[in-house]
């Protein structure tokens, strides 16, 4: 017998386009490109995460015919069939984060953005501050801003205010594989901000932080080196995509509260002989 | 004149950010360009006159999380 979902699990939207997937997979440190490629494929996902870099060769080398390291990933990403999210990862300014945000877009052909302004080199945390005020700038300028930013109510109210319609808190700091450090932060985020769409971005180690996530009622989850850096980067792009999409039906389906004492899940009424005398 | 390319030092005889990038080998709708840290549009590239000492970035797509 096929088990039925509760409630059938609805589109994710962002900015006004529908995703089947609640599942975005960056792109960076997996061995190989054909790895890339089908972990992105076994991950199911629909958006994948892309970036900028400094072009060192020619465009197409006119003697041998080879591309250069950025065409041959532009060439390779387009296969995958995927919506590219552009970040402006590095970008530790709002003055750099414009700019490479005004690149992203022409070379990309999106409005769409992973707004990264960095404030500290140890935890690769967000400059909140400069996040404001970038966020502020790119979404007048007709951008669809998504902010990579921490916790914080406040900082997510004025992301909000400045136009953003999606929010990114981290889970832990980048490529740490903690998963959700302040789970109670992230809890008061999602009840604070009910139809705000909300993505666990960064920090996630398991496929059971990622579940533990979409069970908090977070809309999706932004993940990369735990799946690239594993062992087996494709099983694991599964793995991740059954836990999010399981976190996820499980918040519809509406979990029980924890409690302090056990409470029998066997009926007590009617019991034969033994009831009184203890026992399980 | 004496450009920044990069990062990197570059002599060039090209006036003019469009004609550096094609001189480059680089397909005009392939790349993304800045100088002295601010975006120039693909339009744009034409009407940019590069200076001695400017700073200018070429960039491309690239793996990112």
């Amino acid at each position: 017998m096929t088990p039925e979902k509760a409630v059938p699990n609805e589109a994710l939207n962002l900015y006004g386009s529908e995703f089947t997937s609640r599942f975005l997979i960056g792109s960076a440190q997996y061995p190989s490109p054909a790895i890339l490629l089908d972990a992105i494929a076994a991950s199911g996902a629909d958006i994948v995460t892309v970036s900028l870099r400094r072009e060192a060769g020619k465009g197409v080398d006119k003697d041998t015919g080879k591309e250069s390291a950025g065409q041959q990933f532009w060439s390779l990403i387009q296969q995958s069939g995927a919506r590219l999210l552009p970040n402006t990862a590095g970008c530790k300014t709002v003055k750099e984060a414009v700019n490479t945000a005004h690149m992203a877009r022409e070379l990309f052909a999106t409005p769409w953005l992973k707004l990264e302004v960095i404030g500290e080199d140890d935890t690769l945390q967000p400059d909140v501050f400069g996040l404001v005020e970038a966020a502020r700038i790119l979404c007048a300028e007709g951008f669809q801003v998504f902010p990579y930013t921490t916790d914080d109510l406040v900082v997510a109210d004025k992301l909000l205010a400045a136009g953003c319609e999606v929010l990114m808190p981290w889970g832990s700091p980048i490529g740490s594989g903690r998963g959700l450090n302040n789970p109670f932060a992230l809890k008061a985020l999602r009840a604070h901000f009910p139809d705000t769409t909300l993505i666990v971005d960064a920090g996630i180690g398991l496929p059971s932080q990622a579940a533990q996530a979409m069970e908090l009622g977070y809309d999706a989850i932004l993940l990369n080196t735990a799946v690239a850096k594993a062992g087996d980067p494709v099983t694991m792009a599964s793995a991740f995509a059954q836990a999010i999409e399981a976190g996820h039906t499980a918040f519809n389906a509406g979990a029980i509260e924890a409690r302090d004492m056990a409470c029998p899940s066997t009926p007590v009424l009617g019991s034969p002989f033994w009831h009184g005398t203890g026992g399980a | 004149m004496k450009i920044h390319l990069n990062g990197a030092s570059l002599d060039t005889e090209h006036n003019d950010l469009a004609a550096l990038v094609a001189a480059l080998g680089h397909e005009a709708d392939k790349v993304a360009t800045a100088i002295d840290g601010l975006f120039v549009a693909r339009s744009a590239r034409a009407q940019t006159p590069l200076h001695e000492g400017c700073a200018i970035e070429i960039l491309a797509p690239m793996e990112g999380g």
